[in-house]
Formats: structure tokens, C-alpha cells, sequence
């Protein structure tokens, strides 16, 4: 096969201009990989959910309860709609682990015997199912298990009614329930702190005195049913038995994680790649423009010659298609790569049999699509104007370009600029438009560049804002059962404990009109000096001593604002039903939060005292004596040491948080590097007649440089301010699509992130600069001047 | 002398103007000429007298403001731009004044351009040989001097067997000597494949070696002569 003469050309051309074409393709393959990456993760994790869900029969409504009798069960089984339910027992424990210093805690759930659960059932990895003939075995999560290095036949001991047991594990398995695993209240999962276990059911009843009832039901609704209809009956059935107020599975905790990790797979897998191809389709567009601006009078003697519109068109429309290609092939390549390792990571934090990266060729399929439209956009109006050269071009000689002194260029100014500085001048004068293009091309990569840094700087301002000044508490603990307030007296006393702050938390169902959410009331003093009320700026906000708190998402649910009364059902105890103001909102970063002044609190609860944890400030050499008092109180549920969570949080999320950052980072530079050196190469290409000749009229190499670089440079300055300006759009736009009920980001700029990022273009443009300034060097001016292109 | 050779170009009243703004610029006024078949004619004039731009819209590289050119019986005055493309594709060789070879591509290249499109091309290195070049066929233009960069666009227009072949000042940049070997690549294309030659120059020179001479001056037809001592290129007397 040989290949035709036009083929030739495109092939030599793009060899030529290997440097710049790279440059694209590079930007391209960031866009693509991005977008196979965040999209086949999606689909990855989308799939292996539904199959997991589907396969284990996860439940579409739970609710918890104080304590129903067995009987009850028939009736729950009439709700209309209800195609399977399991009625079960769950009670939470402190866990005593061979070899961790804290204390763990583990969540029991009851197995029925004899058969497999109606709904949630669970895949078992390894060992077997417990015999209910030994109430001491339990299968565990594999989490926990793996995390603490536990084998089959391991022993963990429990506090259960106030005794310690050792609970032997006789099998490892997973759950469509526990997914993601994390101890309510916490903001960071570990899975060495808590996990799930599973009990025979008459074993974990007659521990926890169930013996012929139940606390907790999951039930699986026929297709079609709504769940709303089927949680307002089963609420109706549970309320006389302490009902804390059921809830469909959009907000069962693993699930919602799950859930919104997933919606920001979807959105980030469109929003990065979309700015990315944008650039390249930009890039791509100026590159190709000035290229083919070059290449007129060849164009013109090829119409001469007899090529029509079409071949000519398809000719140079094929240069962008080449490198859009390579750019796919390439991203298609580095997005497996970087699915499979972030699929590694996902395998840490979300429990499946199995999650493996998968790729449809349908995303393959999409991101070629979409980067060659994106090229083709790009090449459209370059390529448009390339065959509208009329061939009769090809007989002339090139008209010189014509210049003329521009506004800003007063006689004053004149002066001061120099020779150099004129021709720099006059020719971003000469052509604004393209000036302006390269302006905003390296400000697309300041822009990506800001927000990448930026979130670095808010995960860190996240940490900062949760641990040092929401959080100052260096010890968490929680209570089975609310306590007297005596227990104050008594945590104080507890090795190290310097200030023992209380906490009151209630279950309550907020309600405003239809919309509910079951949250935590946290009730806190108005002097607390550990836990406090935190904004997004640091800023504490003062406790009313009426009225509720809500964080800002949670009043946006409720569709509440300031002022507005909320019906607060409070799930616990008497059980008031409450009309409450909403005295304040916290845009704050983590969660659904309401909160309210503690003494505010116990008196609509009409209670004493009581507490249902505690923060402590500890002395810090004895922690470990503390760990180990609190693993042997009956009455402590868990207790979580700051320092740990910290430690956790670093290793692990902030490790892979960091990850993906640096990645953007990396791409962001790819896409500075690409801008800047396609517009100095391409201001190289265009002049390189006008800068030979200036060479043989006796101007130096440096003074030559200093035309075609002063230029990057003159553009360079202009596009730092503006490409500031387009960060912060974007950061916000960013943010705002990130926003969920888990997380919210605020973004803000700082002074040493811009620094930062300025420093980071300028580095890529005087790289790049550097590497025209060896062409410049080495210009050919014998073959520059004999030459007519 | 008897046969009368067929008409290849007529042309007729042809004026071209152009507009720039407020001031009109008549490059051609009202000309009318006839090239014959086989020949080889010089069109002479002093600078602006608009011999380029006759040149142009006999190739179909430009449209009259008014006026017809009959190529052979085709009217090109009322072609449009695919059946223009496909009239230079076919029957016109170009040789410009500034080579305008690619580049990117070797001299063999350069000549397989116009050979892929064509119906009964030549063989590349057969065009190149005819003007002396074959040697030199993998060599980029920016390693050929400025006459063999001129003998590749010769080789380039020829290599189709083109029916009419148009210069416009091939040898404007050259020196006495390669303009002597340029013009004899030319002669022999004329004679040996019978194509109509249509040769722009300012040298008078020249037109020593022509079946026809057209004088333009302003834009106007200031003399048509016949000859018939035409000289080989060697013998020309600069
Ligand atoms: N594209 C154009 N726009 C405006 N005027 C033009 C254009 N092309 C040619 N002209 C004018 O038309 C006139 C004839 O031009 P043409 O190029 O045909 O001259 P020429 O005889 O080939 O001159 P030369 O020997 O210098 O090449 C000139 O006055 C020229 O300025
Ligand atoms: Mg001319």
C-alpha cells in the first residue's frame, strides 16, 4: 500500500510540529482519561451495588424501635406492599480487640436460625455460620477483621449487659447493609474501630433481654410500592414500642455514602473532562489556525494544482482528527491505569465480594466520540478559512503584514520601550484576537492549576476546622443508655481526664410540612469549650438559648429558614412532639446537624441531667491507661480518641484525597506547558522569516529572544490575573457540584495558593519558553530566507 | 503553414476589476486574444499591465469582472468553482513565479501530488528527468536551489500531460544560465508533448523563442506579433 503525497504531507507536517501536537494530545488524553476513569468507576461501582443489593436482598425500609414483641411481626406483614421482612435484634457494644490499644466498638445483629434472612442477607467470604447451639460465636465483617489482622477461631471480647464475653469468630462476610462501615457520629470511617457482627438470634435476644421481641426491622418492598406509604404504617404500628421513626433506604447510612460518592463519580466524570477537551478544542483551534495561516500559499498552489474544497478540507480536518486519536488511545490507556488504582482504593473503604475495574466499550466509545467533536469544533473555523484562500493567492507574493502603532503606544511610552518592546507591542497590537486566545489559554491552565491547589488547601482546612476547632476534645465518649448526671463526677475521675464536657443527644424526626429528616438533636452548653458550633470560616456560632440549629443543607432539605417553626418528634423517652423555632443556621461542612442549648433540651424532654456521652481533654501520657479503663466500663458504647482518627484520617483519606489532587495538579500543569508552548512555538513558526532576517541585519540571538519571548512573557502577565478570576468561577461552580448532604466545600483563595500557582505558570512558561529558545538558537537562516512556504 | 492549428483559448472583451474601497483598479480592459494549439506564446509588459491576472483567469484561478474565455468550447466565464477545480485538474499545469513547492515534501513528492489526481500521468521520475532532476527526487525544496526548486514546479505541472501549461515568471528569480535550463525544460515539454505554452516574462528576451508574443500595457493589448525564427534557449541573447 502506498500512501498518497497529501498523506505524506499530513504525516510530515504533524512530525514537524511534534512538539505542539504532543502538547494537544497530552491535554486531550488528561480529559479522556478522566473521563474513562470517573465513568467506568461509576459504572463499576454502579453495577457491582445493584448485582450486590440484588443478589443479598438489601431492604428498602428500616426502622428501629425500643423494643416490640414478636407478635407484631404478623401485622408488620400486612402492610400493604411488604414483600419480605426481617424482624431482628440490634444492640451496640464495646469492643475489647487482641492487640488495639482503644477501644472498638461492634455493632450485633441478630441471624435467624436455621435459614438464610428474608432481607439483607449476607454473602459469607470464609469459616461458616454460627451454630446456635454456642451463643458465643459470631460471624464478623470482613473490614474489622481484615483491619485488625483477626483469623477465623480468633477471639474478641464484648461488653454485654455489663459483662465482658469473648465472642469466638467462626466466619468472615459482608453485607449489603454495611458497605460502608462507619460508627454513627463519626466523620471518618476505621475499620479497625467498628464493625459489624452477626449473632444467633436467640443468643443476642437473651443477652440483651429480647427474649420474644425485636428492635429493629428491614423489610423489602414489592416493585412498585411506595415506601413512603409503607414508613407511615409501619411507624403507625411501632409508635406504642419506642419507635425511632423508620426510614427508606436513601438514607440508610452505607447507602447514602455510597450514593453520594457515586453522584460525584457522575459529575466530576463530566465536569473535568469537559473543561479539559475545551482547552484542547481551544488549543487545538489556535494551533491549528496559525499552522494553517502558514501553510496559504501552499494552500493556494494545491487548489491551483486541482485539489477541491473537500480534499483539502478533509486534508487538514484529518491533522486534528490524528491528534485527537493519539490523544484518546493514550487517555483510554492512563484511564484504565488510574481506574484500576482508585478501584484499589474504593476496595478500602466500600465492602463488596468483589469490585473490579470495568470498562464498556461504550465509554471507549463516548470519549472518541466526544474528543472528536471537540476537535473537529476545534479545526472547524481554521479549517473553513483555510480553503476559502483563493488559489489565485498562489501567485502572488505574500502581501507583508500589515502594522500600525497601537493605542497604548504614545510617543512617551514609545521611548521607554525600545525597539524590542515596540515590536513586542506591535504585534499583540497587530493581532488582538490571538493575543486575546493565547490570554485565555493560559488562563484555562492558571484557572485548573488555582482550583487544584485549592482543594488541597480546603481537605486541609477541612481537618483544621473539625479537629481544631469544631472538636478540641481529645476523647469521645458515647453511652449504651443515657446516664445520670452523676456519671460526670465519674468520667472525671477517670486516669487523665484534665475537662469532662457532657452530651446530650436525642433521636428526634424533624419535620416541616412533608419533608422529614431523623437526625441527632446534639444538645451542648452555651459555655462549652471543647464541642462547638463551627461555620465553614471558623467562626463559633453562640448556642440561642431557644430554638434549634440546623446546618444549612439540613434546613434546605426541610425547606426551613430562619425563624420558621419545625416539628420536632423527638424519639426517645416520653416521646414529646414539639413545635420548635429555628433560632439559627451553621453553613457548616460535614452532615446534617441540629443543635440546641442542653438545658433548653432536658427541659422539653422533661428529664434530669442526663447525658448520653461526654468530650474529654485528656493529658496526653495517659491516654493508653484511659483506652484501656474505658474498653471495661458496661456502660460506655464506644469512645473515640482524636489522635487515632487523626492518624486514620492522614493515612488513609487524606493520602488518597491527596492522590487524585496531585493527578489534577499534574494535568493542570500538562495543560499550562501545552498553551504557552504552542503559542510561543507557533509565534516562532510565523515569524521565523521576519526574526531570521533581523539576525542578519546584525541583531544578536539574546535580542531576538527577547522579541519572541517578551511576547510569552506580555501574555503570560495578562493571564494571571484573568485566569484567577476564571479559577474562582470555576472553583465555586466546582464546589457547588460537590455540595451533598456528606460533605459540603467551601472554596476559598489564599494568598499562597495564588502564589503558588502563579509560580507554577511561570515555571511551565519559562520551561516552555526555554524550549523555543533552542529552536531560536538553532534557526536555520540560510534555509529560513531561501524558502518561500 | 496551411492548417490553421485549433483555438484554445478565446478570448473576448475581458476587463477585470478590482475594488479597494473607493478607488477602482482596472487591470484588464476590454481584452480579446486567441492562443492556438501547440504553441508557445510570451505575454510581455511593463509591471501592473495585468499579465498575471490574464494569466490567472485563463487557469481558472480567478473570474472575470466581465468579459468570456472560451477554453476550447467550454465558456469558463460561467464555471463555477467545482467545475473551475476540476478544469485545472485536468487540462492546466501552473509553474509560479515563487515555486510554491510543499515543503514537507521531497521533489518526487511534490510531483505525485499532481500525478494521483490525474487521469494519464506520467510517471514522476519521468517528469523530473525531463528537466533534469531525477537524481535529486528525495530531496526537500529547502535542499534544491532556487532553478531546480523552479524545475520540480516545472516537473510538477507537466507530469499530467497537461493540455495548457502557464508561467508566470519562471525565471523572475533565476540567473542567466539556470533561466537558460529552465527555459529549455520548458521547449521541450512545448515540442515534444505539443502542449500550449503560455510563458509570463519581463525579459524581452525571451520572446525570441515564441510561436507569439502579446504586449500588454495598461491593462490593454498594445501588439500581437507572429514569428517564425524561433530560436532554441541557448541561442537567446539576454
Ligand atoms: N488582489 C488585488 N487587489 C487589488 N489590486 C490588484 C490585485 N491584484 C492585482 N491588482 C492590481 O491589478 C493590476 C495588474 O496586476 P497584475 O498582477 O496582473 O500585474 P502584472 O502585469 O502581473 O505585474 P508584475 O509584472 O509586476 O507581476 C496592478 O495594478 C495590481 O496592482
Ligand atoms: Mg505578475
Amino acid at each position: 500500500m502506498t500512501i498518497s503525497a497529501l498523506n505524506r504531507k499530513l504525516l510530515r507536517d504533524l512530525l514537524t510540529m511534534r512538539g505542539q501536537a504532543l502538547a494537544i494530545a497530552v491535554v486531550v488524553a488528561a480529559g479522556v482519561s478522566m473521563f474513562v476513569m470517573y465513568l467506568s468507576n461509576f459504572d463499576s461501582l454502579r453495577s457491582t451495588q445493584q448485582a450486590f443489593y440484588q443478589q443479598q436482598r438489601f431492604g428498602d425500609v428500616f426502622a428501629s424501635v425500643k423494643r416490640a414483641p414478636a407478635s407484631l411481626e404478623r401485622r408488620l406483614r400486612g402492610i400493604p406492599g411488604v414483600a419480605a421482612l426481617e424482624t431482628r435484634v440490634v444492640a451496640t457494644v464495646t469492643l475489647d480487640v487482641p492487640g488495639l490499644e482503644e477501644p472498638a466498638s461492634g455493632q450485633l445483629i441478630s441471624i435467624p436460625a436455621g435459614r438464610r434472612p428474608e432481607v439483607n442477607d449476607l454473602f459469607l467470604r470464609r469459616g461458616r455460620w454460627v451454630d446456635p447451639a454456642r451463643p458465643d460465636e459470631v460471624v464478623a465483617g470482613e473490614g474489622f477483621v481484615d483491619a485488625n489482622g483477626l483469623e477465623l477461631g480468633d477471639q474478641v471480647g464484648a461488653v454485654i449487659n455489663g459483662r465482658l464475653r469473648d465472642l469466638t469468630i467462626v466466619g468472615v462476610a459482608l453485607s449489603p447493609e454495611h458497605i460502608y462501615n462507619i460508627r454513627p457520629g463519626e466523620i471518618f470511617p476505621d475499620d479497625r474501630l467498628y464493625g459489624p457482627f452477626w449473632m444467633d438470634r436467640r443468643a443476642l435476644a437473651a443477652a440483651f433481654d429480647m427474649e420474644g421481641g425485636f428492635n429493629d426491622v428491614a423489610l423489602r418492598l414489592t416493585p412498585g410500592a411506595s415506601s413512603g406509604a409503607a414508613i407511615a404504617a409501619l411507624d403507625r404500628l411501632l409508635e406504642p414500642y419506642g419507635a425511632l421513626g423508620a426510614i427508606p433506604r436513601a438514607l440508610q447510612l452505607s447507602h447514602w455514602t455510597l450514593e453520594s460518592e457515586l453522584t460525584q463519580l457522575q459529575n466530576f466524570g463530566f465536569i473535568l473532562p469537559l473543561i479539559f477537551l475545551g482547552v484542547a478544542a481551544f488549543i487545538l483551534n489556535v494551533a491549528l489556525t496559525r499552522a494553517l495561516a502558514l501553510q496559504r500559499p501552499q494552500i493556494a498552489a494545491l487548489k491551483a494544482l486541482g485539489y477541491d474544497n473537500l480534499a483539502l478540507g478533509w486534508h487538514y480536518a484529518k491533522w486534528a482528527l490524528a491528534i485527537a486519536l493519539a490523544g484518546t488511545a493514550a487517555g483510554v490507556v492512563a484511564g484504565v491505569w488510574m481506574g484500576v488504582a482508585i478501584i484499589d482504593i474504593y476496595n478500602q473503604f466500600f465492602r463488596f465480594p468483589v469490585l473490579l475495574f470495568e470498562i464498556r466499550p461504550a465509554i471507549v466509545v463516548q470519549a472518541a466520540g466526544l474528543t472528536l467533536v471537540s476537535a473537529a469544533a476545534g479545526a472547524f473555523t481554521a479549517v473553513r478559512r483555510a480553503v476559502a484562500v483563493p488559489p489565485a493567492e498562489a501567485m502572488r507574493p505574500e502581501a507583508p503584514a500589515s502594522y500600525a502603532r497601537s493605542a497604548v503606544e504614545t510617543r512617551a511610552v514609545s521611548r521607554y520601550l525600545g525597539i524590542t518592546g515596540r515590536m513586542v507591542v506591535r504585534n499583540i497590537g497587530r493581532r488582538p484576537m490571538r493575543a486575546a486566545a493565547s490570554v485565555v489559554g493560559i488562563a484555562f491552565a492558571t484557572a485548573i492549576l488555582l482550583v487544584g491547589f485549592t482543594f488541597i488547601d480546603v481537605i486541609d482546612h477541612l481537618i483544621t476546622l473539625q479537629f481544631s476547632f469544631a472538636e478540641r476534645q481529645d476523647v469521645t465518649v458515647s453511652f449504651v443508655e443515657p446516664q445520670s448526671s452523676d456519671v460526670r463526677y465519674a468520667l472525671s475521675r477517670l486516669p487523665g481526664v484534665l475537662i469532662s464536657e457532657p452530651q446530650r443527644t436525642v433521636a428526634a424526626r424533624l419535620r416541616a410540612g412533608h419533608r422529614f429528616r431523623t437526625v441527632g438533636i446534639t444538645g451542648t452548653s452555651t459555655d462549652a469549650t471543647l464541642r462547638r458550633i463551627i461555620d465553614m470560616d471558623g467562626t463559633v456560632i453562640p448556642l440561642p438559648s431557644n430554638g434549634l440549629v440546623l446546618s444549612r443543607p439540613l434546613a434546605e432539605v426541610l425547606g426551613v429558614s430562619g425563624g420558621d417553626l419545625v416539628t420536632v418528634e423527638v424519639l426517645e423517652g416520653a416521646r414529646p412532639v414539639l413545635q420548635l423555632p429555628v433560632a439559627g443556621l451553621v453553613d457548616d461542612a460535614m452532615g446534617l446537624s441540629a443543635y440546641m442549648e442542653v438545658g433548653t433540651l432536658h427541659r422539653l424532654m422533661r428529664e434530669g441531667e442526663v447525658i448520653s456521652g461526654a468530650a474529654l481533654r485528656v493529658d496526653a501520657r495517659a491516654e493508653a491507661d484511659l483506652s484501656s479503663t474505658l474498653k471495661q466500663l458496661p456502660a460506655v458504647a464506644g469512645a473515640g480518641f482524636k489522635e487515632a482518627a487523626l492518624r486514620n484520617f492522614r493515612d488513609v483519606l487524606a493520602a488518597n484525597l491527596n492522590l487524585s489532587i496531585i493527578v489534577n495538579v499534574f494535568f493542570a500543569g500538562i495543560i499550562a506547558f501545552g498553551v504557552v508552548y504552542n503559542a510561543a512555538r507557533v509565534s516562532l513558526s510565523e515569524r521565523s522569516r521576519e526574526l531570521a532576517s533581523l539576525r542578519v541585519l546584525g541583531f544578536t540571538r539574546a535580542e531576538i529572544s527577547l522579541i519572541l519571548l517578551g511576547e510569552i512573557a506580555a501574555l503570560t502577565a495578562l493571564a494571571l490575573p484573568a485566569g484567577t478570576l476564571l479559577g474562582w468561577g470555576m472553583g465555586v461552580w466546582i464546589a457547588e457540584a460537590l455540595d451533598s448532604e456528606v460533605y459540603r466545600f467551601p472554596f476559598m483563595l489564599s494568598r499562597p495558593t495564588v502564589a503558588w500557582t502563579f509560580l507554577t505558570v511561570i515555571a511551565a512558561t519559562v520551561l516552555s519558553a526555554l524550549a523555543v529558545r533552542r529552536r531560536l538558537d538553532r534557526l536555520d537562516l540560510v534555509a529560513v530566507l531561501k524558502i518561500r512556504e | 503553414m496551411s492548417v490553421t492549428p485549433a483555438v484554445v483559448f478565446d478570448v473576448t472583451d475581458l476587463t477585470k476589476v478590482y475594488r479597494m474601497g473607493e478607488v477602482e483598479i482596472h487591470a484588464l480592459r476590454r481584452v480579446s486574444l486567441r492562443f492556438h494549439e501547440g504553441h508557445f506564446a510570451v505575454l510581455l509588459g511593463p509591471s501592473g499591465s495585468g499579465k498575471s491576472t490574464l494569466l490567472n483567469i485563463l487557469g481558472g484561478l480567478d473570474v472575470p469582472t466581465s468579459g468570456r474565455v472560451l477554453y476550447r468550447t467550454d465558456d469558463l466565464t460561467a464555471a463555477g468553482e467545482a467545475a473551475l477545480t476540476a478544469f485545472r485538474r485536468r487540462h492546466v499545469g501552473f509553474v509560479f513565479q515563487f515555486y510554491n513547492l510543499i515543503p514537507s515534501l521531497t521533489a518526487r513528492e511534490n510531483v505525485s501530488l499532481v500525478t494521483e489526481i490525474s487521469d494519464a500521468p506520467m510517471d514522476p521520475d519521468d517528469a523530473l528527468d525531463m528537466v533534469g532532476l531525477r537524481p535529486r527526487r528525495h530531496h526537500f525544496p529547502a535542499q534544491l536551489s532556487g532553478g531546480e526548486q523552479q524545475r520540480v514546479a516545472i516537473a510538477r505541472a507537466i507530469a499530467k500531460r497537461p493540455a495548457v501549461l502557464l508561467c508566470d515568471e519562471p525565471t523572475g528569480a533565476l540567473d542567466i544560465s539556470t533561466g537558460v535550463v529552465v527555459l529549455e525544460a520548458l521547449a521541450r515539454v512545448n515540442a515534444g508533448l505539443g502542449t500550449t505554452t503560455i510563458v509570463i516574462t519581463h525579459n524581452s528576451a525571451i520572446s525570441e523563442m515564441a510561436d507569439r508574443v502579446v504586449r500588454l500595457a495598461d491593462g490593454q493589448v498594445a501588439g500581437v506579433e507572429e514569428r517564425t525564427d524561433k530560436r532554441a534557449p541557448r541561442e537567446l541573447s539576454w
